[in-house]
């Protein structure tokens, strides 16, 4: 927790210590109040005390109480101001950080979660220092400060509200210990309520299907019922604070005058009148002390929260990302588009087998390198290895001769236009979708853009839409189906002239027609760009001037598609299941 | 997971009412507010008895309680008696009457332990009730789901059905609970302890209800002031978060395509307005608190100054004043008190508006005066003219008639968006037809059941469904009185008992997050769970396109095992798989242009020849 606040730079710290400052004067402005109230009740009961008296008292009375506004609502400013600029500035560091990550460390901390750290967590910590820097400094004061106070004036008073205050904290101690842990459980519950619910909404024709509609509500209704069971519990015992708490509070009051009747009697005739204005004043500072305490308690329920998210941030600070830079920006001159594979093998870190091991292969500029396989053969891995989303873990890549990590990432990537399997829109329009990103040769125009969408064969979708290239596109491109998402990410990847192309499963969201005569067009278009495909369908790779086999990370076959029919198995067994015998060589 | 889920708060603040600035914030507005609360008050009336009973004791609670001051100014007076005093120039010593001091004080005991256990029953009380509401309507919702057309969860996603169980009936079951007990008690409290004030003094009271009055206006303002920036930082917020989301699941084309300046550009930008917002937002709500005290203050000192000036003329006794201090602080209290209340009630609307307005959707026709009934279908298959369309001013089926004899194997080919999955929910039943009539063995789909319907076919879809249970359970699924046996024979036969075995907890492993089934693997325990069930029919919706080729070998291996006798529809995206089909039915925009056998479609020449043909040219 302490860690996280290494983030704080001088000026916040700065700000911290003057609302220090004004939390002790407010403090002291609070607690002095009472006084001039003591003040006002002598002055009514001293015979003869001059009415202007009772109004310089409660005039400055009145100030001190405007005093500790005005320094509530400055260390309120700093407080916000302090907060404000810490979590923004955690959520920088936070972004930047996720930004310089490889896909190794993403996925190790998972996507999900990496967005609850940049958002839910930074709040949280965010709302622990407002809270701190007026709770966490004030009760604590308040509290010591008003004992002390009272201390002096009468031993049975102060006893009475040291009792209040136990059982205060034994109350909220006993909340604490048995509710707060159920409230965690019921977090559980009501995902695991979501999850049902989830389910049957995703499988409703299944469900339908089956006339599975009773089994589904039984497991429904049990979830249903372990989540009420917590909550009835959470909320009963809860009842209990508010009712406890005004009894402490009233309570607190009568037992200080009730015992405050026999001390006055039993005092001095010339201590009485002291002795009772003592009383009217002590049942002030009392209620000091109890709402000090509760503040006390609630920072330590807010307190191992906010910790558990500082740390969550901190894990994602100390992270290192193990993709670093290169200085090259140019690979060897004359070359473009040449992608060759030495010795190549990966696995993930930590895993015992490799997903890939051992590739080897050159592919010339302009040509078409296809790679196919099952599910699981590491087609995917191996593609995502020339961007760099994941290093090689034995071997090296070279783009243009130059090993990949000798490059400046940003160069690297500027000669590959990549199209992963599932598309990625961003919000914005058309345009901005496939004018996205930098190519290092400064933005792109209208027309470009349009060619770019022509050849990914969009422009017919693209025209159709309100507003045509200028057309909104939501949040994850909820507003176009799958098909054009793809073909938009397809248009993104050749309106950044790239030297090579990279096409992770990126036609299998097309029909087979669609995908044919795009694949035409963005030869005959973009023809000396290097292509890179990985594929499911044999249609979709026939053609291509090398394709690679894989089977369980390891290359079973390389050629072109009549040659490895009659070389190599595995390609066959896809083959077949996909093409009768006849029109595979057809 | 999806964006909607994801995006609602983590917990609750824990404590609830103790919560800190919880008069800031955005309170959602219902649409109909009286209209929603008349909805909410007939779905609760079971309840309605004990919540009055729980709001009477409330009432009494609160009564007891602001009558506790009255009784402390006449304690205090009585002490006072014990204070030296001036009468006629003289200086007297009273004595302090301790039997009267004691029968105020056990008087004064009494009222605030009934006061706390009243309270503390009706707390109880509005929490077991809200409590047993809020599972009433999840459980109501839950039900919902399964009676309603297909036809409601094109337009509204699963995010928004989800949102209503949990977030808005939480809503409901937190609001409700601290709304109604405290707007009750609020009010009684705030009325109480004025009426108490003037029957203590009315120059007093004047000052005491004027001085807060004064402040609470001044607060108001502010409030509505920051209003604004509340909105502006749930917007910005917003902002933030969704972008943050867009730039982490699509980190790979950020970096493949050195979009990292521009996304860090945007946003800073985000996050500059974010910080904007949220300090601003964050101290107008940080003020409220000492405003709250300031006025208590004010009051307390206006209470203390006029009391003094009229304890010294003798109009009142010192004991009023002290009686005052505490009203004044239970009228202040309250006042606050009742905005939140107000706010609970518009938020508690606002989420039963949603619940409700999902309670009121149309549901499926009722069936149960329907005798007829399917049994033992051989499995012919009649489509009589049929028309069809999702929207009543879109038909997308237009005239279509096939007949399919028993044991046939049926293929519904076409481009993506071309209707075929229509053509299976129309069999199925999942929409209801236009006009037309489809047949199974010369009975009329519509004169059974839909129950009835559904007992006819098994079902396998592309989006292969796995519910969090083990193997068997998923295998089993609803179906009654299945032996290990048939689980065991029926995985075999899809090839899938080998692998299974090698499970740690084997046909009892978990299916979760953690469990490591491949699509294809996915694919086989849907396709052996249609096997358990046995029916007549077989439906196969892209059931094979989401894995890669030589796993579809297999899978295609076991549903022509499953398709054996029995009548089938499939789907399929690769057009290998339906070739030897029996009837291929072309689907383009909707219409079904062609249907033949693949022989016969290709000698036609058309729409089919040309799809199949496509995928084996080569680019030129």
């Amino acid at each position: 927790m302490i860690r996280i606040f290494k983030y704080l730079k001088p000026r916040e710290w700065l700000m911290a210590f003057i609302s220090l400052f004004f939390v002790v004067a407010q403090v002291w402005l609070d607690l002095k109040s009472p006084d001039y109230m003591s003040k006002i009740t002598m002055l009514v009961q001293t015979p003869g005390s001059a009415m202007s008296d009772i109004w310089i008292a409660g005039g400055k009375m009145l100030l001190c109480t405007l005093g500790s506004l005005i320094s509530a609502i400055i260390v309120g400013f700093f407080a916000a101001r302090i907060a404000a600029t810490f979590s923004k500035q955690l959520r920088s560091l936070l972004f930047n950080k996720v930004e310089a990550f490889s896909m190794e460390e993403i996925n190790r901390f998972s996507t999900d979660s990496l967005i609850t750290r940049s958002t839910n967590d930074i709040t949280q910590v965010q709302m622990l220092i407002t809270m701190g820097l007026q709770l966490i400094i004030k009760a604590p004061i308040t509290a010591v400060w008003a004992i002390t106070k009272i201390a002096g004036k009468g031993f049975e008073w102060t006893l009475t509200t040291g009792a209040a205050v136990v059982i205060l904290i034994v109350m909220i101690g006993f909340l604490m210990i048995f509710v707060i842990p159920k409230f965690k459980k019921m977090q559980t519950l009501t995902d695991n309520m979501n999850r049902v619910t989830r389910e049957n909404l995703t499988g409703l024709r299944v469900v339908r299907a089956y006339n599975a509609e009773d089994y589904q509500e039984k497991r429904f209704e049990q979830a249903n019922d372990e989540l009420t069971a917590t909550q009835l519990f959470t909320s009963r015992a809860m009842a209990i604070m508010m009712p406890v708490m005004s009894m402490i509070m009233s309570g607190l009051s009568l037992s200080i005058y009730w015992i405050g009747a026999y001390l006055i009697n039993a005092a001095e005739m010339t201590d009485k009148l002291t002795m009772f204005s003592n009383m009217v004043v002590f049942s002030s500072y009392a209620m000091q002390v109890i709402m000090s305490f509760m503040m006390l308690v609630m920072i330590f329920i807010m307190l191992p929260r906010a910790s558990v998210s500082a740390k969550r941030i901190n894990e994602v600070l100390d992270t290192k990302p193990t993709i670093l830079d290169g200085t090259r920006t140019e690979g060897i001159p004359g070359l473009a588009g040449e992608v060759t594979f030495k010795h190549v093998s990966f696995k993930y870190p930590g895993a015992a087998d490799y997903v890939l091991k051992d590739v080897n292969f050159t592919v010339k500029q302009g040509e078409t390198i296809a790679f196919i396989g099952s599910t699981g053969s590491g087609k995917s891995t191996l593609i995502n290895l020339v961007p760099r989303f994941f290093d090689a873990t034995e071997g090296e890549i070279l783009i243009d001769g130059v090993n990949i990590r000798e490059y400046t990432q940003e160069a690297l990537h500027n000669k590959i236009g990549y199209v992963p399997q599932k598309a990625v829109i961003f919000r914005g329009t058309v345009s901005s979708n496939v004018a996205y990103g930098d190519n290092g040769q400064g933005g792109y125009s209208a027309d470009e853009v349009k060619k770019a969408v022509a050849i990914a064969q969009g422009s017919d979708f693209v025209e159709r839409m309100d507003g045509g290239y200028d057309a909104d596109i939501s949040q994850g491109g909820s507003n176009v189906s799958g098909g054009q998402k793809q073909r938009l990410a397809i248009a993104r990847a050749v309106c950044r002239k790239p030297e090579i192309y990279i096409f992770d499963d990126s036609f299998s969201a097309l029909d087979y027609k669609t995908d044919r005569v795009l694949r035409s067009v963005l030869k005959k278009e973009t023809a000396g760009v290097t292509s890179m495909i990985v594929a499911q369908r044999i249609g979709t790779i026939m053609d291509a001037d090398q394709i690679v086999v894989l089977n369980e990370g390891r290359v079973v076959g390389k050629g072109r598609h009549r040659d490895l029919l009659q070389i190599c198995e595995v390609y066959r067994q896809i083959a077949m299941s996909q093409l009768s015998e006849e029109e595979l060589v057809s | 997971m999806s964006a909607q889920t994801r995006n609602k708060p983590h917990g609750r603040p824990a404590g609830g009412p103790m919560g800190p600035g919880s008069m800031g914030g955005v309170a959602e507005k219902p649409k109909n507010f009286k209209e929603t609360w008349g909805k909410l008050i007939a779905y609760c009336k079971n309840y309605m008895p004990a919540v009055v009973v729980a709001l009477v004791l409330a009432a009494i609670g609160t009564v007891l309680q602001i009558v506790g001051p009255d009784k402390l100014k006449e304690m205090t007076n009585e002490i006072m008696k014990g204070l030296p005093a001036l009468v006629n120039g003289k200086q007297l010593l009273g004595t302090i009457d301790f039997s009267a001091v004691k029968s105020i004080a056990f008087m004064l005991v009494a009222f605030y332990a009934g006061s706390t256990v009243l309270s503390f029953i009706q707390s109880y009380m509005m929490a077991t009730i809200t409590q047993k509401i809020s599972k009433n309507m999840r459980t109501g919702i839950s039900q919902k789901i399964n009676r309603m057309p297909l036809k409601y969860f094109d337009k509204v996603s699963y995010g928004d059905v989800l949102s209503r169980v949990t977030n808005d009936v939480d809503t409901i079951g937190m609001t409700m609970n601290q709304s109604i007990g405290n707007l009750v008690t609020s009010i009684t409290m705030f009325v109480g302890s004025a009426i108490m004030m003037f029957y203590n003094n009315w120059i007093m009271a004047l000052t005491a209800i004027g001085s807060s009055i004064f402040g609470f206006v001044f607060m108001s303002i502010i409030m509505m002031k920051s209003q604004k920036y509340f909105v502006r930082q749930q917007n910005d917020l917003g902002a933030a978060n969704g972008h943050v989301e867009e730039v982490y699941s699509g980190h790979n084309v950020v970096k493949a395509y050195n979009g990292g300046k521009e996304a860090k550009k945007i946003f800073e930008n985000v996050n500059q307005n974010l910080f904007d917002s949220g300090w601003k937002s964050q101290f107008m709500s940080g003020m409220m608190m000492p405003f709250m005290a300031f006025i208590g203050n004010f009051g307390y000192v206006a209470v203390c100054v006029v009391g003094a000036a009229l304890a010294m003329n003798g109009t009142i006794s010192f004991g009023v004043i002290v009686a005052f201090m505490i009203y004044i602080r239970l009228f202040t209290q309250p006042l606050s008190q009742i905005a939140q209340a107000f706010q609970n009630l518009q938020r508690t609307a606002a989420a039963s508006e949603r619940v409700f307005e999902f309670f009121d959707e149309e549901e499926l026709s009722d069936e149960s005066q329907k005798a007829k009934r399917l049994e033992n279908v051989k499995g012919d298959v009649e489509f009589r003219h049929v028309k069809f369309g999702y929207t009543p001013d879109k038909t997308i089926i237009h005239d279509f008639s096939a007949k399919i004899k028993a044991g046939q194997k049926v293929a519904i080919v076409g481009p993506t968006g071309a209707g075929k999955t229509t053509m299976v929910n129309l069999l199925m039943r999942f929409y209801e037809l236009d006009s037309g009539e489809i047949l199974l063995d010369g009975i009329p789909e519509s004169q059974v059941r839909r129950e009835n319907v559904h007992e006819q076919f098994g079902m396998v879809l592309q989006d292969t469904w796995l519910f969090e249970g083990t193997i068997k359970e998923n295998i089993i699924y609803c179906k009654q009185g299945v032996t290990d046996g048939q689980v065991i024979a029926a995985c075999k036969a899809v090839g899938l008992h080998h692998f299974i075995k090698t499970l740690p907890h084997g046909y009892d492993t978990p299916l979760n997050d953690k469990a490591n089934l491949s699509q294809g693997q996915k694919q086989l325990v849907t396709i052996a769970r249609a096997m358990i069930q046995n029916a007549p029919m077989l439906i196969l919706d892209e059931a094979t396109s989401s894995v890669d080729t030589r796993t579809e070998l297999l899978i295609q291996e076991a549903m022509d095992k499953l398709t054996q006798g029995r009548t089938s529809f499939v789907i399929a995206h690769r057009l290998s798989t339906i070739k030897n089909a029996d009837l291929i039915l072309v689907m383009k925009d909707g219409d079904i242009i062609e249907s033949g056998s693949h022989l016969e479609l290709l000698a036609q020449g058309g729409f089919y020849a040309d799809l199949y043909n496509s995928q084996f040219e080569p680019a030129a």
